[in-house]
């Protein structure tokens, strides 16, 4: 018999490894795809979120700006505040995220007293600029986020959370 | 009676083998503390094995109780541990135990550190031991955050952050640990739930089945 005959044996073997791969495979895609359902799912940009802070009343101090929106979390609605840094530069609205790019806490303007002009995390110490810029020799790798802002009726508007566009590195 | 019963059993199944396999073995001088009283450090493995399974027991029964549901999670704790009899016990139990079980687990690294017990022919069994350990940390960090309280949330996007800072892959991670890119919240709860009870446990099975057989299969490593 030459090398390159299938034996009945072998026959077997590949059919029902075939047909066992299949029926593997069968039960493990769905399950599968259930599970990484969420890493695959895009998330429409977000809207312009209203806030009570007046424009015109926004100094270059930044100053804590609660708003809060519906969240839906899968089955799951709730109102949820958040809230932001904000300042003006000239006449630029800047808005910075509170979120400490280490590893999350909330961050504060002047949240330590020996850190004049700082935004400061209790967590770990870390600091950033005034524009969100993380100082060297402390934990953050990167700076503050930014929010999207828009002017409507003389209130500020927050929107999407977007890298950081002020700190030049 | 009982012995009838066995008798009656094993003439059937023969299962005195079975068990002999299991049970029946030379425990060396060396390791039994009855004759070295230092040779109690040879018992932190089956230490570990014992709170494993005492965790096992009161995470069985704490899910009687327990519903990972953000509503109404903290609600099921308190209530489980103020309310329902023993509650405080099982709770304290697990409690307490998750972090006895990793106390335990680190002393009998060292054990087996010490003694070389790594080398050859036991590197694999070292290996398994180290799976072990990943398994245990995650069991750890996907049961805190099940209380939902402040506690629990905060470590948990602490932890999430670190899962996120993994190279090329961290975002997906993350993703899929809390079940949405921004919200820890309804979802994160009932994956956290979903590994600690089901998948992170399955895969201790496997893992300790697998520590335990190669340890009938060598034996315990000679003395120092």
């Amino acid at each position: 018999m030459s090398n390159n005959r299938v034996s009945r044996r072998q026959f077997l073997n590949y059919t029902l490894t075939g047909v066992g791969g299949f029926m593997a495979a069968g039960m493990l895609t769905p399950m599968i795809r259930f599970a990484i359902d969420p890493v695959l799912q895009h998330k429409g940009a977000g809207d312009f979120l209203p806030t009570s802070q007046k424009v015109a009343e926004l100094t270059d101090t930044p100053v804590k700006v609660s708003f809060s929106f519906e969240q839906v979390d899968a089955w799951y609605k709730s109102e949820v505040s958040a809230m932001a840094w904000v300042y003006k530069e000239g006449d630029k609205v800047i808005a910075l995220s509170p979120v400490c790019k280490h590893l999350g806490c909330t961050v504060g303007w002047e949240g330590s007293p020996s850190h004049k002009n700082e935004f400061f995390c209790a967590c770990h110490a870390g600091r950033y600029t005034k524009d969100g810029g993380n100082i060297e020799g402390t934990p953050p790798q990167g700076p503050l986020d930014q929010y999207e802002v828009e002017e409507k009726d003389g209130l500020l508007y927050l929107g999407p959370i977007i890298p950081n566009t002020l700190v030049k590195k | 009676m009982l012995n009838k019963i066995y008798d009656w059993v094993d003439e059937r199944l023969d299962i005195t083998p079975i068990w002999r396999d299991i049970a029946d073995h030379e425990v060396p001088e060396h390791v039994n503390p009855a004759h070295h009283f230092s040779a109690f450090v040879y018992c932190f493995g089956g230490l570990t094995f014992f709170i494993t399974v005492i965790q096992i027991l009161s995470g069985m029964f704490l899910t009687m109780y327990y519903v990972p549901d953000i509503e109404n999670a903290w609600k099921s704790v308190y209530y489980l541990q103020n309310e329902v009899a023993a509650g405080e016990i099982v709770r304290g139990m697990h409690h307490w135990g998750a972090s006895l079980v990793i106390v335990m687990m680190f002393l009998h690294t060292l054990r087996v550190f010490f003694t070389g017990s790594y080398k050859k022919p036991r590197e694999l069994n070292w290996i398994v031991g180290v799976g072990i350990f990943g398994v245990m940390i995650g069991l750890g960090f996907t049961g805190y955050l099940l209380p939902w309280d402040m506690k629990a949330l905060f470590a948990t996007k602490v932890g999430l952050e670190i899962a996120g800072s993994v190279p090329f892959i961290g975002d997906m991670i993350k993703v899929l640990l809390a079940g949405d890119t921004t919200i820890i919240g309804a979802q994160t709860l009932t994956r956290f739930f979903a590994i600690h009870v089901f998948f992170l446990p399955a895969a201790l099975f496997a893992l300790l089945a697998a520590h335990f057989i190669m340890i009938r299969r060598q034996g315990i490593s000679g003395p120092l």
